[in-house]
C-alpha cells in the first residue's frame, strides 16, 4: 500500500505532462485527487503498519531485484520514523495543491512537476536500498528547479540555480560517501540494515561520515551551508517554498539519521560536538537574521533554518529523547512551515503583489484579511513553540536530550527559541497589526481568501494542534523504532 | 575454400554495409537522378538504413567465432556492432530532412562506409587492422564533415578535422611501430604473451605515449580536444551526432581492447600515492585534464553546440576512468557507459538539428521557449540534458555511476577515489550548463513572431525513440548491462 504513494504520484504527474489543453482546472483537480490519493495511502500504510508490526522494525513495501550486476534492489521499506515522514508529505502534498488553486500560468507543468517533486521525496522516505535512496534524491532536485525558475518571484534564476547546485555537491558528497561504503564493505548490497552490520574501520568512519552527514545536511539548512535556503524560499512559488521548508528540507535530515549515522556510528562519535555546535549556531543565527529582515518571505526562510538546527541539534544528542524530538520536530516544522509560507506567499503576496514589511505595515492587514491574520497567530504561537501545538513537545524534547549530553548548548538553543518568539512577534505586528497611518493608507481592495485557502490552513493547523494536544499519536510510531536493531550501533556510539 | 567461407559469414556484417554504400550510390547515379531531391534522399537514405538493419539482423542470427592473426570475431564483438548499427540508422534518419547537401547517394554512401570502419574495428586483431579500420573510419567522417557546402564553417570544420586526424593517425602510425619493434608482431594477444614480464622502459613508455596520443585525439580527451568544439559546430549536424557517438564508441572499446588485452602487464597505478609508470597513469593525466577542461570550457559556451562538444570531452574524460577500473568491471562499465552516452548525445543533436531547421541557429537564445512551440521536443531535450548531468533515472546517471563504483573498486580498494571525487565534482559542476539550456526551453518566453515549422515526421519519431532509449535504460539497466555481463563472462574479448 505505502509504495503506491510513490506511485500515484509519479503517475499522477505523467499524466499531467500528457494532457492535453491548456484550461487549468482538470489539472488542479488531477494534483489534488493525486496528492489526496498519496495522503490516503500513506495513512492506510502507517495504519497498517502500527498494526501489524509495532515494534518499529523495519516493514518491508517492496523487495525486487534491480540490478544484479552490482547487487543493487528495488527495496522500500518503513519503519516507524519513515512513517511519520511519510504521513507528513502527504499532509503538505494536499496543503501545496490547495494552496496552489490560483496558479493560472502553464498549470499543467506546474502540477506535473510538483507530482514528481512528491514522488521523489516519499521514495527517499521508504527506500532502504541506498542506491534508490539515492535515486530518489536526486529525482527531487530538478523539479524545484524548474517550479522556482518558471513560476518564482524575488531573483528567481538565482535562487533556482544556487538552490539546485547546493543540492547537487549535497548528493555528490553523498555518492562518494555510498560508493565508498559499498566499495569498503565488499559485500556487493547497497542495503541500509546489510550496511549497517559492516563495522567500517574507525579512521574510513571518521571522514566518510562527515561526507555523507554534511552532503544531506545541506539540504537541511546546516548552518554555514544554509544559504541556499532563505534565497530559495524566496524565489519559489508558495507550494515550492511549503515543500522546500516542509518535506525537502526533511530529506536532509532523514538522509543525515538513516545514512550517515546508522551506517557510520564511530565517525558520528568523533563529530559528534562539532556538528552540535554548528546546529546551535544555525539556531540561534537564524534566528538573530530573523528578527532584522525587512522581506516577509526571508523572516520565515531563516526562521526554518533556525528550527532545522533544533532537528540537527536533537539528531546530535544521541539520547532516545532528543532523537524523537528531532524526527518530532521535523514532522512540527513540516507542518508549521508550510502553514507561514502559505500565509506570506499565498494570502499576502498574492495579493498586495509586496513582501516589503515597511509597506505592509501601513495596510492593516488585520481588517483586511482577518482570517490570514488569525491563521499567523496561531501558526506564529505553534512556530514559537508555545504549549498544545506541535513545535512545543518536539523541541522540549530536544532540549531535554540537548541538556544530558551537552548543558551549555542547551541554554544557547534556548535563547534561540527567546529570538524566535522576538521575530515572530516583530513580524505578526509589522505585517498584520500595526498601529496608526490608517488614515495615510488608501483601501485595499483583494479578493477575499478562498475555499482552498481555508481548507489548507486548516488541514495545517487542525495537524500541528492534533499532534501537539496527543503527541502519543507520532511518539508511538517514533519510540519502537529508536529501539530497532537498525539503531542500535548509534547507542552503542552514544555511550562509549 | 571453406576458411574464405568461414571469413565471409564472419565478416557478412561488413560485406552487407559495403555492398549497400555501393549499391546506394549506384542508384543515387543511375536510377534517381532525375527524380526531385527530396525523394532521392529518401530512397537512398531508406536503403542505407535497411542495409544497416539486415547487417543486425545478420548480426543476431548468425552466431560465428573466428580468432585469427587479423579478425576477432567473437559473440561481444559482434554484439557490440549493434549498438553501433543502429547509431548509424538514426543518424541516417535524422539527415533524411537536412538541406544541407544535393549528393544524396554520396552522403549515405560515405556515412555507410564509415559505418563499416566502425565495424571493422571492432573486431580486429592487429594493429594493423585496426589502424586500417580507423582510417577507413576517418577519411569518411572528414569527407561528410565537409559536406554542407554552403557554408564556410563546414568547410573549416573539415580541414580542422582532417589535419587534426591526420596529425592523430602518424601519432598511432608511429607508437604501433614501436611496438612492433619491442614485441616483434602486431596481433594483440601475441603482444601479450611476448611482453609478459617485460619492464615499462623509456621505449615501451614512448610508444604507449604515442598509440594513447593517437587515440586521445580520435576521443576528444584533453589536451587533445582543440578540434572537436570547432568540427561539433562547422559540420552538418547529423554528421556531427555520428562523430560524437558512433566513432566514441568503437574508439573506446578498441581502445579498451589494445590496453587490456595487449598490455595487461604494463598497466602502472594511477594512484595518488604510488606511482608505477605505465598507461594506467597515462590514462589518469588525460582524465583529469578532459574532466577540467571540458567542464569549465563548457560553462561559457553560448552555442547548443559547442556546448555538447565540451560537455563530450568531459564525458571522455569520465570513460577513461572506467578504463582505470578492474578488468572485472572496466569493460562493461566502459561499454555501458559509452552506448548510453551515444544514445543521448545523438537524442540531443537531433533536436538541435530539428531547431536549426526551423531557420535559427544553435546558440542558446533560439532555443527560448522551445516548450511552448513543441512540448514533446522540449521533453525529449529534457531528458537528454538531465541524462548528460547524470540525473537519476536516466540512463547517463547509471552509467555514472557504475563508472565511478568500478573505479573506486579497483585494487587496492579505495587507491582512485580521488578521481572518482574529482568526476563526481566535475559532474556537479556540470549540471549549471545543463540547466542552462533547459532554462531557455522551458522558463525563457519566445520570441515574439517566430515561425515554428512543424518539423517532420522521421525525426520527431527518432527523437522520442532515443530519449525512450535512454529513460528504458536508466530505469532498467539490466537490460544493457545483463547482456554485456553475460556476453563478457563468455569470453573476455
Amino acid at each position: 500500500m505505502l509504495a503506491w504513494t510513490i506511485y500515484i504520484s509519479f503517475l499522477g504527474a505523467a499524466l499531467l505532462m500528457f494532457l492535453p489543453g491548456e484550461n487549468p482546472r482538470p489539472a488542479k483537480v488531477a494534483a489534488l485527487l493525486a496528492a489526496l490519493a498519496g495522503l490516503a495511502c500513506a495513512a492506510k500504510g502507517a495504519i497498517e503498519c502500527h498494526l501489524h508490526a509495532g515494534a518499529g522494525a523495519l516493514t518491508d513495501v517492496a523487495n525486487a531485484n534491480w540490478i544484479p550486476e552490482l547487487g543493487i534492489r528495488y527495496h522500500l521499506a518503513a519503519d516507524g520514523i519513515s512513517l511519520v515522514l511519510v504521513l507528513l508529505t502527504g499532509i503538505a502534498a494536499v496543503a501545496g495543491v490547495l494552496f496552489s488553486w490560483n496558479v493560472e500560468n502553464r498549470s499543467r507543468e506546474f502540477f506535473a512537476l510538483y507530482l514528481a517533486l512528491i514522488g521523489g521525496v516519499y521514495g527517499v522516505f521508504l527506500s532502504v536500498d541506498l542506491f534508490l535512496l539515492f535515486v530518489f534524491y536526486e529525482v527531487a532536485i530538478i523539479p524545484k528547479y524548474f517550479l522556482i525558475v518558471i513560476w518564482g518571484s524575488t531573483r528567481r534564476e538565482y535562487g533556482a540555480m544556487k538552490l539546485a547546485l547546493y543540492s547537487f555537491v549535497g548528493s555528490a558528497m553523498v555518492l562518494v560517501g555510498l560508493i565508498a561504503a559499498y566499495v569498503m564493505a565488499g559485500a556487493r548490497t547497497f542495503d541500509l540494515a546489510a550496511l549497517a552490520k559492516v563495522h567500517f574501520a574507525p579512521a574510513f568512519q571518521n571522514w566518510a561520515f562527515i561526507v555523507v552527514f554534511v552532503g544531506f545536511a545541506i539540504l537541511a539548512g546546516l548552518w554555514p551551508f544554509h544559504t541556499w535556503a532563505p534565497t530559495g524560499h524566496v524565489a519559489a512559488p508558495t507550494a515550492a517554498s511549503m515543500l522546500l521548508a516542509g518535506v525537502v528540507m526533511k530529506l536532509g535530515a532523514y538522509g543525515a539519521l538513516r545514512v550517515a549515522m546508522t551506517l557510520f556510528p564511530v565517525g558520528l562519535h568523533t563529530w559528534q560536538n562539532t556538528i552540535a555546535v554548528l546546529a546551535v549556531v544555525g539556531i540561534v543565527y537564524g534566528a538573530l537574521v530573523a528578527l532584522v529582515q525587512q522581506d516577509f518571505k526571508f523572516v520565515i526562510g531563516y526562521s526554518s533554518v533556525s528550527h532545522m538546527g533544533f532537528v540537527l541539534l536533537g539528531l546530535m544528542t544521541l539520547t532516545q529523547i532528543g532523537l524523537s524530538g528531532a524526527v518530532l520536530q521535523m514532522f512540527s516544522h513540516g507542518i508549521i512551515a508550510g502553514l507561514l509560507f502559505a500565509v506570506v506567499g499565498r494570502m499576502v503576496y498574492d495579493r498586495t503583489h509586496t513582501r516589503d514589511l515597511a509597506v505592509l505595515q501601513p495596510k492593516n492587514l488585520n481588517q483586511v484579511l482577518p482570517f490570514a491574520a488569525v491563521t499567523f497567530v496561531v501558526g506564529g504561537a505553534a512556530s514559537m513553540g508555545l504549549p498544545g501545538f506541535s513545535g512545543f513537545i518536539a523541541e522540549l524534547q530536544v532540549l531535554v536530550g540537548a541538556w544530558q549530553t551537552f548543558p551549555v548548548f542547551a541554554v544557547m538553543a534556548a535563547v534561540g527559541i527567546l529570538a524566535g518568539v522576538a521575530y515572530t512577534l516583530r513580524v505578526l505586528l509589522k505585517a498584520f497589526f500595526a498601529e496608526g497611518q490608517v488614515e495615510a493608507r488608501e483601501p485595499l481592495h483583494c479578493p477575499r481568501i478562498s475555499l482552498p485557502e481555508r481548507a489548507g490552513a486548516l488541514l495545517l493547523l487542525g495537524t500541528t494542534l492534533l499532534i501537539g494536544l496527543c503527541p502519543q499519536l507520532l511518539l508511538d510510531f517514533i519510540t519502537p523504532s529508536l529501539n530497532s536493531p537498525l539503531m542500535q550501533p548509534l547507542w552503542k556510539a552514544g555511550t562509549r | 575454400m571453406n576458411l574464405y567461407l568461414q571469413y565471409l559469414t564472419a565478416l557478412a556484417p561488413e560485406v552487407i554495409v559495403v555492398a549497400t554504400a555501393l549499391l546506394v550510390l549506384v542508384m543515387d547515379l543511375v536510377l534517381v537522378r532525375e527524380k526531385p531531391f527530396a525523394q532521392r534522399v529518401g530512397l537512398t537514405g531508406a536503403i542505407a538504413c535497411m542495409g544497416c538493419g539486415l547487417a543486425m539482423v545478420w548480426v543476431e542470427l548468425v552466431p560465428c567465432s573466428i580468432h585469427s592473426a587479423m579478425l576477432s570475431v567473437s559473440p561481444l564483438t559482434q554484439w557490440v556492432k549493434v549498438p553501433l548499427l543502429l547509431l548509424t540508422i538514426f543518424a541516417a534518419v535524422l539527415s533524411w530532412n537536412e538541406r544541407f547537401t544535393r549528393h544524396a547517394g554520396e552522403y549515405f554512401a560515405l556515412l555507410l562506409l564509415a559505418a563499416a570502419g566502425l565495424m571493422l574495428l571492432v573486431s580486429s586483431e592487429s594493429l594493423l587492422m585496426i589502424f586500417v579500420a580507423l582510417e577507413l573510419l576517418s577519411t569518411s567522417l572528414y569527407a561528410l564533415a565537409a559536406f554542407d557546402k554552403s557554408g564556410v564553417a563546414s568547410s573549416e570544420a573539415a580541414l580542422k578535422y582532417f589535419l587534426f586526424g591526420g596529425m592523430s593517425a602518424a601519432f598511432t602510425l608511429f607508437g604501433i611501430s614501436l611496438i612492433y619493434g619491442i614485441a616483434g608482431d602486431i596481433q594483440l594477444d601475441v603482444i601479450a604473451t611476448r611482453l609478459r614480464g617485460h619492464p615499462v622502459e623509456p621505449v615501451f613508455y614512448a610508444a604507449l605515449v604515442m598509440t594513447l596520443v593517437g587515440f586521445a585525439f580520435k576521443l576528444a580527451a584533453a589536451p587533445f580536444h582543440l578540434w572537436a568544439p570547432d568540427v561539433y559546430e562547422g559540420a552538418p549536424t547529423p554528421v556531427a551526432s555520428f562523430i560524437a557517438s558512433g566513432s566514441k564508441v568503437a574508439a573506446f572499446f578498441v581502445l579498451a581492447r589494445i590496453l587490456l588485452s595487449a598490455f595487461p602487464g604494463a598497466r602502472g597505478t594511477a594512484s595518488l600515492g604510488g606511482h608505477l609508470p605505465g598507461w594506467a597513469p597515462l590514462l589518469m593525466v588525460l582524465a583529469v585534464l578532459s574532466m577540467v577542461a571540458g567542464n569549465v570550457a563548457a560553462i561559457v559556451q553560448t552555442n547548443v553546440k559547442r556546448l555538447l562538444a565540451y560537455s563530450a570531452i568531459a564525458h571522455a574524460g569520465y570513460a577513461l576512468l572506467a578504463l582505470l577500473a578492474d578488468r572485472r568491471h572496466a569493460l562493461s562499465a566502459l561499454l555501458f557507459y559509452t552506448i548510453t552516452y551515444a544514445f543521448t548525445v545523438l537524442g540531443a543533436f537531433a533536436v538541435v538539428g530539428v531547431v536549426e531547421e526551423s531557420g535559427r541557429k544553435a546558440s542558446l537564445a533560439d532555443f527560448a521557449g522551445l516548450s511552448r512551440r513543441a512540448p514533446l521536443l522540449s521533453f525529449c531535450m529534457l531528458v537528454f540534458m538531465l541524462s548528460l548531468a547524470g540525473i537519476p533515472p536516466l540512463s547517463g546517471f547509471f552509467g555514472k555511476f557504475y563508472v565511478f563504483t568500478a573505479a573506486a573498486d579497483t585494487a587496492p580498494k579505495l587507491s582512485l577515489l580521488w578521481l572518482v571525487v574529482l568526476a563526481v565534482a566535475a559532474s556537479a559542476v556540470s549540471l549549471y550548463y545543463y540547466l542552462q539550456v533547459l532554462k531557455q526551453i522551458y522558463a525563457v518566453a519566445p520570441a515574439p513572431a517566430s515561425a515554428w515549422p512543424r518539423p517532420a515526421l522521421s525525426a520527431r519519431v527518432a527523437i522520442v525513440l532515443l530519449a525512450a532509449i535512454v529513460i528504458v535504460l536508466g530505469c532498467v539497466p539490466d537490460l544493457l548491462l545483463g547482456k554485456i555481463s553475460e556476453l563478457l563472462k563468455s569470453n573476455s574479448f
